[in-house]
């Protein structure tokens, strides 16, 4: 290591830790005296400290409150953060969550004593395949990345089940997401990497070269992570039928299909939901995420256990009965108990209030203002594959005579209080900066973005150093990653002392 | 209804600046024949209509709020003090992204930050990561960082048959392409044996040893012998804990584990029908090139403030693709949320009391039970808050019987381990009052006769 | 951008060492990389190795990357100081960041350092 022989100036701090906070005495909440006997602790199991932080509930309350002003949100401004879906989160959808009558169920009552809830999982099953066109839904998946790990176990499954066991490769295009060649690999398949071709569809000789009993499938991001819609998708998905292999869609773009396209219908075998992004679900400063998976009819007998179903038809004077029931060749379970139940209640709320035509809106609306700002911004900024897009379109954070880089365009819109694009993604974009607004955001909004882009495309010329050292105006500016990854400082200081104290 | 907030004026300029006619135009490249679908949904709902009509499934539940509850295995009613719900409904917190923007992140990067500093004292670890989606899948992340660490190279791995049914099904699940060989996941071996019948399963071509703490019954055991033993093999071991027990009983890190996993649900987390929940996940620092899932690490900015980032990044999926140890890619950042607000809320001296409190009426419960004629404690190793009674009659028998005075009533173990048929696994927690116990006690006492 | 004329190199940008049998990451490599933070050497001593096999897994604070063996032969010696310093790894590449020494290897199907030069000048526009 080399020796710091200048010593470093102490950080300033800007809002103090739980622990530099604390004082030892202080409690936010107590519990009532013991009203039964008290019994005797078995003492040699027993742990000699806990220094937790003590506080009052006015401390916690202002420190999470001066926390909470450091983050950008969607309540706060736009969020285009490509490929994340960063719509705006209906407040209907918390306050149905925390009823009572859902949030105090616990998850291994009776069945007959949750028939609201079971009713409600039932009928999103229904209605997701309908959304989608698939014939059976699982909604057990915690997140999209689960769902993608549930589907290529549902994938191998159904090869063995036909005693096809030589299929051990997964084609995954250039443009997709890092989960798939990750869910891929955690089941020790070999992954294989399809190029796009020059109009960023999967390209197709490439594909067909690929194709042979091997091929356990394909992982399809359709629309894909350029916000484009296959142009050979019918043909892609045949080549892949013929030699065996089943496709997987990645739902994470399903926001450009509502009610434009099922994906069952186009002939995809299996898709995961990303209820947080499509079906409106906050994203909870990184989770909780709900990713149920959708399957044609050959596959649904190897969905994750249990799942939702009528046990009971019931008759004009009794409701049916609904229960768990475990398909007959499960891959198992994928977690505990039913699913994000708290996601799924916020979704199924969401569609309620959509119906068909609303979902429709969703999606044209979203691909109308994506292909606004595409418009709006082709002139200033280089887009690599051109044409009408879907929800997001991929641009080039570079301005010519300047040396600035996507990273730097990024970092100076949020002096604008925007939230900068997904950059650096997809990787057979250089310097990419993926933007997708969503529907819910009107033109003022994507005006005012617009120009701010515009803007500092012109600063890019004139001044690129103000890029280089943005952000600006936000209450931190950018950070020593090195530093942080080197020296792995990963938990509180805690004062010396602290425990016995 | 919508929330689209374009006017058709607006919506008629934007598409004359696409240079389209109108909405159809884009899109094209769909497929014609399956292009603008009828979808078969009930119609669109106001929100006045919306709220009643999911009144009306929650209305059809009944509660642990309505009745009085014993009902646990794995997830637990606990009181939830109100200021956690006030911060969690702060948008800037719900509504924001994965922090990979510092800058205007500080709120959830030092909020983790903190939720990682006191996992790591409730578990006696040298680091935690971000989170996970529940108890089972941390459980099955630690199968896939101990496969990591030994680079496939160690293929069996030993789980106790008295770690939560669930949790071993989805670590079946989840390592049945990685050709493991999952040891000890028998619900038919001796459940009675303790420590020592794990201990006989270890051998050189074990990764990992996994072990419940308080195990699935409830009982306290101390692990350090299996962990010496775990160790000798060249093996991990892992424990996966109730982090409520942490509250007062010895550490898994103390005992020599090497990854201390669990549920986080017991800490200010609603029961909400099984989830969202949290998978709190700790392990060494020597281990954490090898750690699934999104870890802040402290750090400076450019103007010499104190703050914090996503560190070690290049581990993770959207880097490392397939050679990362997981795919794992959100973590469950509200929850972690509201598992630290609980702890900093409850402090050491709260939350002890919590602890204490569930321990002392458990085991109230527990004696006034023992005492009545036909029942009896199936284990006399020490317990928490949970323990397995044997009981006169089938489990759903008493439990129906329970159910119309209004309570539920424990876990059926025989639906998970045949030789536990009309065993029930009852919790007592803080919420439940002495009148309630002695109302369980009174109702299993009248079952008994009937 | 520094290319030892004494050394050989592959098309993965590692280096090898004829003389001494001992290869790493080029200069090149690391710079693409940016600030290495953790090195894990997947081979052990006394094993027989086939050129082009992964030698070792580099994370850096953006990137990953696998360094594969620049040839066959017999691992003699691993560098166990990368383990706990992988910043060596960006600070002096060709000399304390080696990686691992190879027995027996052959060099012949290398690049020598004006044509690894060229290669590196292609990638880099």
């Amino acid at each position: 290591m080399i020796e710091n022989t200048v010593p470093m100036e102490k950080p300033k701090v800007v809002e103090p830790t739980l622990f530099e906070l604390s004082s030892p005495g202080r409690s936010g909440v107590t519990f009532p005296q013991p009203d039964v006997p008290v019994a005797s602790l078995p003492k040699s199991l027993l742990r000699k400290e806990l220094p937790l932080p003590e506080l009052a509930e006015v401390d916690v309350i202002r420190h999470y409150m001066h926390l909470s002003k450091f983050n950008y949100s969607v309540d706060g401004g736009f969020y285009p953060l490509g490929s994340c879906t960063m719509k705006y989160n209906p407040k209907i959808n918390e306050d149905i969550a925390r009823l009572p009558g859902f949030a105090f169920t616990h998850p291994l009552q009776p069945i007959e004593s949750v028939q609201g809830n079971m009713a409600l999982l039932y009928t999103m099953q229904e209605w997701l395949k309908e959304i989608s066109g698939f014939k059976a839904v699982t909604l057990q998946p915690s997140a999209g990345a689960q769902g993608e790990l549930t589907g290529v176990l549902i994938m191998r499954a159904y090869h063995q089940s036909r005693g096809d066991t030589k299929r051990i490769k997964m084609l995954i295009p250039d443009s997709a997401h890092g989960t798939n060649p990750a869910s891929s690999g955690m089941i020790g398949l070999q992954i294989v990497q399809i190029p796009s071709d020059k109009h960023g569809n999967v390209d197709l000789a490439a594909l067909k070269a690929e194709c042979d009993d091997t091929v356990v499938g394909l992982m399809l991001t359709n629309p894909n992570t350029l916000g484009l819609f296959d142009e050979h998708l019918e043909e892609v998905v045949k080549t892949i039928h013929a030699c065996g292999g089943l496709v997987y869609g990645d739902g994470a773009n399903l926001n450009a299909l509502l009610g434009v396209l099922r994906p069952g219908d186009a002939g995809i075998d299996l898709m995961h939901f990303n209820l947080h992004k499509t079906f409106s679900t906050p994203h909870g400063g990184g989770g909780p995420g709900s990713g149920p998976v959708g399957v044609t009819a050959s596959l649904a007998d190897f969905l994750p256990a249990p799942i939702v179903d009528i046990v009971d038809e019931g008759d004009d004077d009794i409701p049916p009965l609904y229960g768990f029931i475990n398909p007959p060749k499960t891959i198992g379970r994928v977690k505990s108990f039913h699913g994000h139940f708290g996601v799924i209640l916020r979704a199924f709320t969401y569609i309620a209030m959509h119906g068909p035509e609303g979902l429709r809106q969703i999606s044209e609306y979203a691909v109308l203002n994506a292909n606004y700002l595409l418009a709006r911004l082709r002139s200033t900024y280089n887009v690599p594959y051109d044409r009408i897009c879907m929800h997001e379109f991929v641009a080039e954070g570079m301005v010519e005579g300047s040396d600035v880089r996507a990273l730097d365009i990024a970092k100076r819109l949020m002096d604008y209080d925007f939230h900068p694009p997904t950059n650096y993604f997809p990787m057979i974009v250089h310097e990419a900066l993926m933007i997708e607004p969503t529907e819910t955001e009107n033109k003022d909004t994507l005006d005012a973005f617009a120009e701010a882009l515009i803007k500092i495309a012109a600063e890019a010329k004139t001044n690129p150093e103000l890029l280089h050292e943005a952000p600006h105006k936000t209450p931190f500016g950018r950070m020593d990653e090195v530093k942080a990854a080197r020296e792995l400082v990963l938990c509180c200081w805690l004062p010396e002392d602290y425990a016995s104290s | 209804m919508t929330y689209i907030p374009h006017s058709p004026k607006e919506r008629d300029a934007m598409l004359a600046t696409i240079g389209v006619k109108n909405l159809e135009d884009l899109f094209k490249d769909i497929p014609a024949k399956h292009r603008f679908p009828d979808l078969d949904l009930p119609p669109a709902l106001t929100e006045m209509e919306a709220a009643a009509e999911l009144a009306g499934y929650a209305d059809a539940n009944e509660t642990t709020q309505s009745f009085v509850s014993f009902l646990g295995a794995g997830a637990y009613n606990h009181y939830i003090p109100a200021a956690i719900d006030h911060i969690l409904r702060r948008g800037e917190f719900y509504t924001a992204y994965t922090p990979y923007q510092p800058e205007i992140s500080q709120g959830t990067l030092q909020a983790i930050f903190e939720y990682q500093s006191m996992m790591t004292l409730l578990t006696g670890m040298e680091v935690s990561n971000a989170s996970h989606y529940d108890g089972a899948t941390a459980v099955a992340e630690a199968a896939n960082m101990a496969y990591a660490q030994f680079r496939g190279k160690r293929t069996r791995m030993v789980i106790s048959p008295t770690v939560n049914p669930q949790y071993r099904e989805t670590l079946r699940t989840y390592t049945q392409g990685m050709g493991l060989t999952l040891a000890g996941d028998d619900t038919r071996a001796n459940l009675d044996g303790g420590p020592e019948t794990i201990e006989k399963l270890i051998d050189e071509n074990t990764a990992l040893v996994i072990v419940q703490y308080p195990d699935y019954f409830g009982r306290i055991y101390d692990y350090t012998r299996l962990a010496d033993a775990v160790h000798a093999a060249g093996a991990l071991f892992c424990v996966t804990a109730n982090p409520t027990a942490l509250a007062i009983l010895k550490t898994p890190g103390e005992m020599g584990a090497d990854i201390v996993v669990g549920e986080g649900q017991p800490l200010g987390i609603p029961l909400s029908f099984g989830g969202p929940y949290l998978g709190f996940f700790t392990t060494q620092k020597k281990y954490i090139h090898k750690m699934a899932g999104r870890l802040v690490g402290e750090t400076v900015d450019n103007r010499g403030q104190r703050a914090f980032v996503l560190t070690l990044t290049a581990r993770e999926q959207h880097i490392k693709r397939e050679r990362a140890t997981s795919n794992i890619c959100s973590n469950q950042g509200l929850l972690a949320l509201a598992s630290a607000v609980y702890l900093s809320l409850l402090g050491q001296t709260g939350f002890r009391q919590v602890a204490e409190l569930c321990y002392h009426k458990a085991h109230y419960a527990a004696e006034q039970i023992s005492k009545l004629k036909g029942y009896h404690l199936c284990f006399d190793t020490p317990f928490f808050h949970e323990f397995s009674v044997c009981c006169p009659k089938p489990v759903a028998e008493i439990n129906a019987h329970l159910l119309e005075h209004g309570i539920l009533g424990g876990y059926d173990l025989g639906q998970d381990y045949p030789a536990l048929k009309d065993h029930m696994l009852i919790a007592v927690t803080e919420m439940n009052t002495r009148e309630e116990i002695d109302l369980l006690v009174e109702i299993l006492e009248e079952v008994s006769h009937d | 951008m520094n290319i030892p004329a004494n050394l050989k190199y592959s098309k993965t940008d590692e280096w090898f060492d004829p003389t001494t049998g001992a290869m790493g990451l080029t200069d090149y490599a690391q710079e693409q990389l940016s600030d290495i933070v953790f090195v894990e050497i997947l081979l052990s001593v006394g094993e027989t190795v086939k050129d082009g096999q992964p030698a070792a897994s580099v994370e850096s604070v953006k990137a990953a990357a696998e360094t594969y063996t620049a040839v066959s032969g017999k691992v003699s010696e691993i560098n166990e100081a990368l383990a706990d310093s992988p910043e060596i790894l960006n600070s002096d590449p060709f000399g304390a960041g080696w990686m691992v020494k190879i027995e027996g290897g052959d060099a012949s199907g290398l690049m020598d350092a004006d044509k690894y030069e060229k290669y590196c000048a292609e990638r880099s526009h």
